[in-house]
């Protein structure tokens, strides 16, 4: 177990020290430089001279990556990320208030869908080839159709304005625990930012309990006599949902995307509605500083997903993969 | 039971079934015989027949089909019968007929939006950029993910790896940071540079997709003999494997124009879209939503029925060109 997990840790590295130089090249290739994009188009060569020397932007290139890397890595509590022009203030001081919203939406709204999700897939595997089986694929690809931005544009509709049930926007408190003070405005953001992931968890559910199914060992326990209920609960599933471990990881990306839409369409104080208001203003120190948080952190999560993978799967975990 | 060996590069396409032409494990075959649209004998009717005749068994594709035939005319001679002034708003503000916010009556059936332009016509208006982007920036990543993905799979060793941790890094960037910042470093949006941008994250999955299938088709006969024969690399990459691996680019190509006009709506959502008075259904959307508790409906059900539409659309068919391609394997 232990060489996959060394080895699942040293793919992270890579891909953050990869992420790392991405972000610090895109920082390069700003036309007109950051000069344009800070004091504005216009910006006289004098003055961009003057702030590319403040700044040390006059250094060759290798140098201000060698500034950018000792900026991030130490001290390591506390990256430097660059100055937020907008904000008048660090990078990380900005983001530090924001991730922590943006942790608990991601969170509550994965959990939300494994909790959902899961149960939806036995019940279909159960059903299968019912009426409720096909209604419940056909509801599946219905949500997964639709856009986060859509679908939460019209929960604000229906249930904000038209049933007024819930509130359209969370509470704009700095506490990311402020959000379980007041869940009702919590409710539609969750749905919005789940509703996808259900669709896409359930069906990937479904397929890996029929494989399940047709395996061996179930006709062996079969063959003992075990009840339907014991085969499916007790054989199927735990075998089913090992791979939904590493379904979570790899659809993080996906679920972090959409919490830059989730935020922006309930104007939910987190990350990704920085990094909006941010890219609306040209403050391109701050979108790649949120961009490289939101990377770094989705590759921990990964990681984790991973580690629970090795843990849960007898396989790796005794070494014979 | 399969179990996937967790971030191996089959694994990732089992996830997200919008992106995910599944690898279809195509035998051999002559791009003619690939590409056929007439057949040539053999049992029960043609190739070409036989991949069309498994299409046409899918109604469901069938209907997207007709919806995406629909949607381009709508939008590209839509305009030619049903003219509307889309682009000059100061001279629709003078003009007697127009009015802010109206809604659906005579003269427009879909009602006006905020600056007054009127909503059909701009459905039309913005549903050009929409699949001009969406078909676009589609072809691009398609283009650049299979050459970088053959170039990969074929030369193999350190290259390789190195291209396919690059691969692995800008996939791990969630794909709406990455426009947002791309976007935000080159400032002015452009029709053009959207193209570009949406098709920077897409080449990856493509990439992924044909560096496996050029892994197990350089190990083929054919390929060895084109080799033995004194084919150069160039040669075998560009006349023998990416040929061979067109139904895998199809499928993708189909599934990622849902996917870039997706990409966009969400940009134009955000206020990324292209500039005014140009427009997009994701740009028109959200200055609807932004009306949302004035309860102007028609400024946005219409946009957003329109992307659910052509996105649904081109799932069915992506589904049933995998399906009938797979024609192949089951003549055999």
């Amino acid at each position: 177990m232990y060489g996959f997990l060394l080895r699942r840790l040293f793919q992270a590295v890579i891909v953050v020290v990869g992420v790392v130089l991405i972000v610090f090249l895109l920082s390069q290739i700003i036309p007109g430089g950051e000069c344009k994009a800070v004091l504005g188009p216009k910006a006289t060569i004098s003055n961009c001279v003057r702030f590319n020397r403040l700044n040390g932007f006059n250094a060759p290139v290798i140098v201000q990556f060698g500034h950018y890397l000792k900026g991030l890595i130490w001290p390591i509590w506390h990256p430097d990320l660059g100055y937020s022009y907008k904000f008048n203030e660090g990078v990380t001081q900005v983001i530090a208030q924001r991730l922590p919203k943006t942790l608990v939406l991601v969170g509550t709204a994965t959990v939300l869908s494994l909790l959902i999700a899961v149960p939806l897939g036995i019940l279909q595997v159960v059903r299968r080839n019912r009426p409720s089986d096909y209604s419940l694929t056909g509801l599946s690809f219905v949500l997964y159709a639709m856009p986060p931005f859509l679908l939460g544009t019209l929960l604000i509709i229906w249930f904000g304005f038209d049933l007024k049930w819930l509130p359209v926007s969370p509470p704009t408190t700095a506490s990311a625990w402020a959000v379980f003070t007041d869940p009702s405005a919590f409710v539609l953001p969750v749905i919005t930012l789940s509703a996808v992931t259900v669709a896409s968890f359930s069906r990937y559910m479904r397929s890996s309990m029929m494989d399940a199914l047709t395996e061996d060992y179930i006709r062996t326990a079969r063959a003992k006599g075990a009840s339907q209920r014991r085969v499916l609960y007790g054989h199927a599933l735990r075998n089913a949902l090992i791979p939904i471990l590493t379904l979570i990881g790899l659809s993080l990306p996906a679920i972090v995307s959409g919490a830059v839409i989730t935020e922006t369409v309930f104007n939910y104080p987190g990350m990704g509605q920085l990094t909006v208001y941010a890219a609306g203003n040209n403050d391109v120190p701050l979108v790649l500083g949120t961009t490289l948080v939101a990377t770094v952190a989705t590759v921990v999560g990964s990681l984790v997903a991973d580690v629970l993978y090795a843990v849960a799967d007898p396989r790796i975990r005794f070494g014979t993969l | 039971m399969a179990t996937p060996e967790p971030l191996g590069a089959d694994r990732v396409f089992g996830v997200d079934a919008q992106t995910t032409p599944i690898p279809l494990g195509f035998e051999a075959l002559s791009p003619e015989e690939a590409l056929a649209e007439g057949g040539e004998a053999g049992g029960g009717g043609g190739l070409g027949i036989q991949i069309l005749r498994v299409f046409v068994e899918n109604k469901l594709a069938v209907v997207g089909l007709f919806v995406i035939v629909f949607m381009i005319l709508f939008c590209f001679i839509g305009p030619l019968v049903y003219h509307t002034n889309q682009t000059n708003q100061q001279a629709l503000l003078q003009s007697a007929n127009s009015a802010l916010n109206a809604p659906p009556g005579p003269g427009r059936p879909l009602g006006t939006d905020g600056t007054g332009f009127d909503i059909l016509g701009r459905l039309m208006y913005g549903g050009q950029t929409s699949l001009i982007v969406g078909f676009a920036s589609a072809a691009v990543a398609a283009i650049v993910g299979v050459i970088y993905g053959a170039v990969s799979g074929f030369f193999g060793g350190w290259l390789d790896s190195v291209f396919m941790r690059i691969v692995d890094v800008f996939l791990s960037i969630p794909v709406i940071f990455l426009l947002i910042s791309l976007v935000t470093i080159f400032q002015h949006t452009s029709t053009t540079l959207l193209i570009i941008v949406i098709a920077f994250v897409s080449w990856l999955i493509p990439a992924r997709l044909i560096r496996g299938e050029t892994l197990s088709l350089r190990t083929r006969e054919y390929v060895q003999a084109v080799r033995v024969a004194g084919g150069s690399r160039k040669r075998i990459v560009g006349r023998h494997i990416i040929p061979n691996a067109i139904g895998t680019i199809v499928v993708f190509a189909t599934f990622q124009v849902a996917d870039s006009i997706l990409l966009l709506a969400a940009l134009g959502y955000l206020g990324f879209g292209v500039p005014s008075p140009q427009t997009d259904w994701g740009t028109m959307l959200s200055n609807g939503a932004n009306a949302a508790p004035n309860g102007w409906w028609w400024q946005i059900y219409p946009a957003g029925l329109c992307i659910v539409l052509v996105v649904v659309a081109f799932n069915f068919v992506g589904d049933a060109l995998r399906d009938s391609l797979e024609v192949r394997l089951q003549r055999r």
